[in-house]
């Protein structure tokens, strides 16, 4: 009887060392929900489908498009029909064969389940058709140049046709992806497992994935410092100096392809008649009383690039003239003036964070000095959310992960009917612009819509973006090989730990 | 006896019903709508009218509430609208997390409550006594939160002697799950230790002063064996008692200590379905712990009729 701890000590001791080894453990900042692709809608839900489920394309760092389940596409010349070579060998992990039928099936969930979360996503999509057993067409209603973007991400994942047919899919996934699902414990953990058969097994070097949600920013760093945790998402940027300090860490943020900024209510109930709603050059004077260096040093410690648009700097599509403008408090002041207002009152609400709440802090202190007398409302994200759609604000500071496809970062906030479009702002020119910009595969020429789109909104500000939402991981030295990408997955591709 | 615990049983019922329909209702009262949260950035007003037709949002209320409430009866709690799981799975696998870290917190509670109760009590006016309460007033003033940050600074980052967080279920390996559990169970248990400590050190002083423990040291008794046998046995009535109401605190800080410490209890399971919205949990999980904590002060009622004889007759 007196030999149990010791031996319980032992055994412990053992599984400890033992697991670590083969083991990777990855710090959320959120606990996933629902795990099926076409449902799921959270961030921290695509990071665990990059490990899980494999889909018809990636991307790479500098956002183009590399094949993974489909090994080369083409467009039609019409620009209406958009045919995938499949992966030939390519098996789920309930042992079924990836074909094009799988590919069909998939696409078809995807665009038809009551509860499809892609929905909007595969707009263009009429149909689907199989050619051969490792070709596939997917047929478009009109020419659409965000499709490629759209099934690099989770409106591409393919799942195995026979298990979706199971009602509780959700909970037991199944990919093609290079890990397959073991469990899940809500809050708690989701453990994956090496794929023995995967198409590219050879390049990945875990046996088992943890992903474990700490939705405390303190606790899940001190989880990496006590090597609990290999890696983590989303550091908090009041931690950086301290992590940069500490030897035994590398700091890898990454800048990314969503933004954070003020979606100001221009058209959107009665709370849009204010001079702010109403009049350009009183948003323009509040764009220029905001100093983004300072956010990005004071609260970003230096991980929050100043944005000017809507588009990444790694995007090509960024336009160095639409930079963000330098602060400007006289030339403020002097466009309040021709405005015909002296001060201007607005309420501002955030999403109870310490970093939003500082953002609106910083901005309130900024903005004073130009003629703008700012009330703060921090509010919980799900209310905020409601009383947005609703019009129900003012200004909103509000982000957006991001999206590929440059579409996907403007489209929808600004055009009249844009499903994300809280403050509804409405311009015909506008709205002209990005639907061109939408059915043109060319790069130049939708470069040049996105332009003279921009010059417009520049102009109107019914968004005013402040900063590039960074992605910074911390991960333990022993980790080797991982890079991060602007959006914010973690590919584990050639990534290891070192003994 | 039986028939005394069967009439509490019955009156908890109206209790019950009382407490499903605030619950009800009070989360309907949020602001917020768990479509759009659950929807995330898709706004198609399809797939939103869809989820509220599957979740019988758009009914009226009392028909949501009377839907609920008849399945809840049979056990069928509904599924969590975040994750597809159903909410009673959920439950039963978050209650045994929070049971444990509720029973290592007693027993922290009353290793380090009681007996210093009982010194400062013996002790009283001396400097050991002026220290316990000192002790016990920042142990109820230090916010957990505070301490639990601490903790994992130090224990766990600087000396790496315990994991920072999370939680391994003993069967999976009961050493690290003992490991996992002794910091958060330390957090919850010095503050309800200290409310303990102060009960202990009121009701000790005051069976002290009692004529038969003046007349069991004038018989010449050992000062331990009065203070431990005689003494402590009657100061403990109110103490088991307090015990067992201490039952709704021990939940309150689990749900402070769980989210420091990222246990997948019971506490986290509602501070997220909250946020989420996802209304089955919160409602399922409400209710399980009226239904427990119904039970808790039952058990307290029996426990103080059997432990005060006096009381027997009176039920």
């Amino acid at each position: 009887m007196r030999k149990l701890p010791l031996i319980a000590l032992t055994a412990g001791l053992l599984m400890s060392t033992g697991v670590t080894a083969q083991t990777l453990r990855i710090g959320l900042n959120e606990d996933p929900d629902v795990l099926d692709p076409h449902r799921a809608r959270t961030f921290v839900g695509r990071i665990v489908f990059t490990s899980l489920c494999n889909k018809l394309v990636d991307i790479t760092p500098d956002l183009k498009f590399t094949p993974e389940l489909a090994t080369e596409w083409s467009w039609s010349d019409d620009g209406k029909a958009l045919t995938f070579k499949l992966r030939p060998g390519v098996t789920f992990h309930d042992g079924e064969k990836l074909d094009a039928a799988a590919v069909k099936t998939n696409i078809e969930r995807a665009r038809t389940l009551p509860d499809s979360l892609r929905k909007s996503e595969l707009t263009s999509v009429e149909s689907v058709d199989a050619l051969d057993d490792m070709t596939v067409k997917i047929n478009l209603s009109r020419p659409d140049a965000t499709l490629l973007s759209q099934l690099s991400d989770r409106a591409g994942m393919i799942m195995s046709p026979k298990a979706l047919a199971n009602a509780d899919f959700g909970q037991k996934p199944v990919c093609s992806g290079p890990f397959k699902f073991v469990e899940r414990v809500q809050n708690d953990r989701i453990v994956l497992e090496r794929f023995k058969e995967h198409w590219d097994a050879k390049n990945y070097n875990f046996d088992r994935i943890v992903f474990q949600p700490i939705p405390d920013t303190t606790v899940r760093l001190a989880n990496v410092r006590s090597g609990n945790l290999d890696i983590l998402e989303r550091l908090a940027p009041s931690d950086v100096p301290a992590v940069k300090s500490d030897a035994k860490l590398t700091f890898a943020p990454v800048s990314g392809i969503g933004y954070q900024g003020l979606t100001i209510n221009t058209n959107n109930s009665d709370r849009a008649k204010s001079p702010l709603g109403q009049d350009k050059r009183v948003r323009q004077a509040l764009e220029l009383a905001i100093d983004r260096d300072v956010i990005n040093e004071v609260v970003g410690q230096g991980i929050f690039p100043p944005a000017g648009q809507p588009f990444p700097e790694a995007s090509p599509y960024n336009e160095k003239k639409f930079a963000a403008n330098k602060r400007n408090v006289e030339k403020a002041k002097q466009l309040l003036k021709e405005a015909g207002v002296d001060r201007v009152k607005f309420e501002l609400t955030f999403g109870t964070s310490t970093t939003t709440q500082q953002i609106s802090e910083i901005i309130q202190a900024m903005a004073a000095e130009a003629g703008f007398d700012i009330s703060l409302r921090a509010t919980e994200f799900a209310a905020m959310q409601k009383e947005a759609q609703a019009g129900n604000f003012q200004v909103n500071a509000i982000g957006w992960s991001g999206r590929v496809d440059p579409d996907g970062n403007i489209h929808p906030f600004v055009s009249c009917k844009g499903g994300l479009n809280d403050g509804k702002y409405c311009n015909a020119e506008v709205d002209k612009l990005l639907n061109e910009a939408r059915i043109i595969n060319d790069e130049t020429k939708r470069k040049q819509l996105y332009n003279s789109a921009q010059a417009i909104l520049k102009d109107e500000l019914p968004i005013i973006y402040l900063y590039y939402q960074p992605w910074p991981f911390v991960h333990t030295k022993k980790l080797e090989g991982f890079k991060p990408y602007p959006d914010g997955m973690i590919r584990l591709k050639g990534v290891k730990l070192a003994s | 006896m039986l028939r005394y615990i069967g009439r509490r049983i019955l009156i908890a019922i109206p209790t019950l019903v009382i407490v499903s329909v605030l619950v009800f209702a009070l989360q309907k009262l949020l602001p917020g709508d768990p479509v759009l949260t659950m929807a995330g950035e898709e706004r198609d007003p399809q797939v939103l009218e869809y989820l509220r037709e599957r979740y019988r949002l758009n009914d009226p209320l009392p028909v949501q509430y009377l839907a609920w409430i008849s399945a809840a009866v049979t056990g069928n709690l509904g599924i969590s609208l975040r994750t597809d799981i159903p909410v009673l799975e959920l439950i039963l696998g978050k209650l045994p997390v929070t049971i444990e870290l509720a029973i290592m917190a007693m027993i922290v509670a009353f290793a380090i409550g009681i007996p210093a109760g009982i010194i400062s009590a013996v002790k009283k006016g001396t400097t050991v006594d002026y220290a316990a309460n000192v002790i016990a007033l920042s142990g109820l003033s230090i916010p957990n939160f505070w301490l639990g940050i601490m903790l994992i600074m130090l224990i766990s980052v600087r000396w790496q002697l315990l994991p920072a967080s999370g939680f391994v279920p003993p069967s999976e390996d009961l050493w690290l799950n003992i490991k996992t559990m002794l910091m958060p169970a330390f957090v919850l248990g010095t503050g309800l230790a200290a409310s303990l400590m102060r009960h202990t050190r009121s009701a000790m002083l005051g069976v002290l002063r009692s004529d038969y423990i003046r007349t069991a040291r004038a018989k010449g008794l050992l000062s331990r064996k009065v203070i431990l046998k005689h003494a402590l046995r009657n100061a403990l009535v109110p103490i088991v008692t307090l015990s067992t109401l201490l039952f709704g605190e021990l939940l309150a800080g689990a749900v402070l200590t769980e989210q420091i410490f990222t246990i997948p209890g019971f506490g986290k399971l509602i501070v997220d379905a909250v946020f989420n919205r996802d209304y089955a949990v919160v409602q399922g999980v409400v209710l399980c712990t009226a239904v427990g904590f119904i039970f808790m002060n039952l058990l307290a009622d029996v426990l103080y009729v059997l432990v005060n004889p006096r009381l027997r007759h009176a039920t």
